[in-house]
């Protein structure tokens, strides 16, 4: 039971912390360093509204939308120019987030009050779960089902896909591929927020949170490869499976670290991830498939 | 890369490359003690530098590790002269503190890029092991993490290690200084001399393009190995230099912000040009050390907007647009028509 409860716990906090990355990585190629202090900005702008008597799935929402056009913005400002060149865009953002982090700093001194984890807590055995926790993880589940819904059964998803596969014929046949590119990263950005928002009342929040979720996601994201949603679900169960284990058998920090050596180990392995793992399995079911007709 | 004879033309980065030169052999002549002592420090920072603008400039290997092999550095130095408490076994420790940074970057290169992993991922894969490792170094304060009587020491790392010894004559203040300029010199004339050889152009040639290289019968992987393990012996340099400087190694050597910090410098200086990454990191820890000591919470912001500007209106850098513009105003001045040397365009 307690093996669950982490499991779900990891699992949750990997899907949600690394979404956003991976879809604008998916999408646009571009490696957003500034991902962190995006989850930063969420967390702030919720636990603004929070404290000051906003509920709290609203300022949820709301920080999550703050972000997203704060993410518009950037883009339009200084990723646009940049979409060819993502070595470039990795120190671009390393920029930003450096400004980030050390603004809001500034701005607002080096933590703020926060909210406590709201729902409280049940316990079953000796064991004692958090039911936030547990609705974190319906809550990943959730965003996964959306984001798949998005992009498989809209308009703007076809296009956002069509865009990712190959942007000249997209654009050729009608397609605004910067608009894309920008709304890819609006809502990569918007998705951080969301994350930064539900984990708001579970930390305390200081400039410097987003550091928590930097290596956890990026994991994510280098094991899942390029495709934003096979990709990053079985890389944040697999890791999360990986990291519960060692967690509960060998403590937190073995658990960080066996993460990474994990993916260092599978990347090796495999080197696309398991994007590239799911596309090479489905080209041999064809194959097959076809030798038998 | 249009020539390829060897040729050592009058331009302004040649110039201030002899100029740096003789300006770092005299300067101890010229400052107090403590000032000169400093400087050894920047130079720590300069090889740092060198190693990034060497596996990245030269190479295209995008790399967060470089902070990491300089810890590794560092720490084991710390731990072996400690250990073996002998001041004229510290060249030992040196070597040694080389050879491990060296040897570990030779595993981690291996296991990426002979498994095809390249651009950002190198960059994500060597910032995640950076920050595993120096979580690792932050949380051994305990009394079990000792090897032998040396406690790793947590956040405050290891402290109290000795200086370079030759034999049983010290290596201190001035001295220092020149060990550290020597090496630093050593390393820079050598990077200069391999963009002539033909060693230096196949290194070019992956930054370029990886893929012509290989159907050229390079073996990419292998070179790339090759230059990661070089570019980690030349951090790990920095990294023993530094201990040996401090006296002491701490995990923020090594943490996200270190490990950033040296590539975006030589980003914004120019990093395909080993003179501009060597000339930014130094004047950028001068101005550091001066902001440092009046404190401003503004550094920060201010060094992510110079890189903001630097990456949109000057993508090869500060210091190597510097150089192509005078070139450049002097070439038109003198009203030759010379082809432009040295830095080559990409």
């Amino acid at each position: 039971m307690s093996y669950l409860y982490q499991f779900c716990n990891n699992f949750s906090f990997l899907i949600l912390s690394a979404i956003g990355l991976s879809i604008i990585f998916g999408m646009m190629g571009i490696i957003n360093l500034a991902h962190g202090e995006f989850i930063m900005l969420g967390a702030y702008i919720t636990t603004f509204l929070a404290t000051a008597g906003v509920p709290l799935p609203v300022a949820i929402l709301i920080g999550a939308l703050g972000t997203g056009v704060f993410g518009f913005l950037i883009d339009r400002l200084i990723i646009s120019h940049l979409y060819n060149r993502p070595l470039d865009s990795v120190v671009a953002t390393w920029g930003i987030s450096l400004i980030m982090c050390q603004g809001m700093r500034i701005l607002f001194g080096s933590s703020i009050p926060g909210t406590s984890t709201p729902l409280g807590s049940f316990s079953i055995g000796d064991g004692k779960y958090s039911v936030y926790r547990i609705l974190l993880a319906v809550i990943a589940l959730l965003v996964v089902v959306a984001v798949y819904f998005i992009f498989m059964h809209t308009k703007i998803g076809l296009h956002a896909r069509a865009t990712m596969q190959n942007s000249s014929i997209a654009s050729s046949m009608g397609v605004n591929s910067n608009k894309m590119y920008a709304l890819t990263f609006a809502f990569g950005s918007a998705l951080a927020g969301f994350c930064g928002g539900l984990y708001a009342p579970t930390m305390s929040i200081t400039p410097d949170i987003g550091s928590n979720f930097m290596m956890e996601s990026f994991v994510t994201v280098i094991v899942g490869g390029t495709n934003p949603l096979v990709g990053t679900v079985l890389s944040g169960g697999v890791l999360g499976l990986v990291r519960s284990f060692l967690e509960m058998n060998m403590g937190t920090f073995a658990g960080r670290v066996g993460l990474l050596v994990v993916a260092i180990l599978f990347i090796r392995l495999v080197p696309k991830g398991f994007s590239g793992l799911v596309d090479n399995i489905r080209k041999k079911m064809e194959v097959k498939k076809h030798a038998k007709n | 890369m249009r020539k390829t004879k060897m040729q050592f033309s009058l331009g302004s980065e040649n110039i201030i490359t002899v100029l740096l030169l003789v300006a770092g052999a005299i300067l101890p002549f010229f400052l107090s003690t403590y000032r000169v002592s400093i400087f050894s420090y920047f130079f720590t920072s300069a090889i740092l530098g060198l190693s990034i603008s060497f596996i990245w400039g030269y190479t295209g290997i995008f790399s967060f590790g470089q902070a990491a092999f300089f810890g590794i550095g560092g720490y084991t130095y710390g731990i072996l002269s400690k250990l073996f408490d002998n001041n004229a076994l510290t060249p030992v420790a040196l070597v040694a503190g080389v050879a491990l940074a060296a040897a570990v970057a030779a595993i981690l290169a291996w296991f990426m890029f002979y498994g095809g992993i390249n651009d950002v991922f190198v960059g994500l894969i060597t910032m995640c092991f950076t920050i595993a490792l120096s979580t690792f170094l932050g949380q051994t304060a305990g009394s079990e993490w000792k090897i032998g009587d040396v406690s790793l020491g947590g956040f405050n790392g290891i402290t109290k290690i000795p200086t370079l010894y030759f034999g049983s004559y010290k290596c201190d203040k001035v001295t220092f200084y020149y060990v550290t300029f020597l090496i630093l010199a050593a390393i820079y004339i050598a990077l200069l001399l391999l963009k002539k050889t033909k060693a230096g152009y196949s290194l070019l040639a992956i930054r370029e393009n990886r893929t012509r290289s290989e159907l050229f019968g390079y073996n990419v992987p292998k070179i790339q190995v090759i230059v990661f393990t070089i570019g980690g012996a030349i951090a790990g340099i920095a990294g023993v230099l530094y201990a040996a400087w401090g006296n002491y190694i701490t995990p923020s050597n090594l943490d996200l912000s270190a490990s950033t910090l040296v590539v975006v410098l030589v980003a914004a200086g120019g990093r395909k040009n080993p003179t501009a990454a060597l000339i930014f990191t130094i004047a950028y820890s001068i101005i550091a050390n001066t902001l440092s000591s009046s404190g401003s919470q503004y550094a920060l912001v201010i060094l992510g907007l110079i890189l903001i500007l630097v990456i949109l209106f000057v993508p090869n850098g500060i210091i190597t647009a510097a150089f192509d513009g005078i070139d450049s105003a002097w070439r038109k001045f003198t009203g030759k028509k010379t082809e432009s040397e040295g830095g080559e365009t990409a």
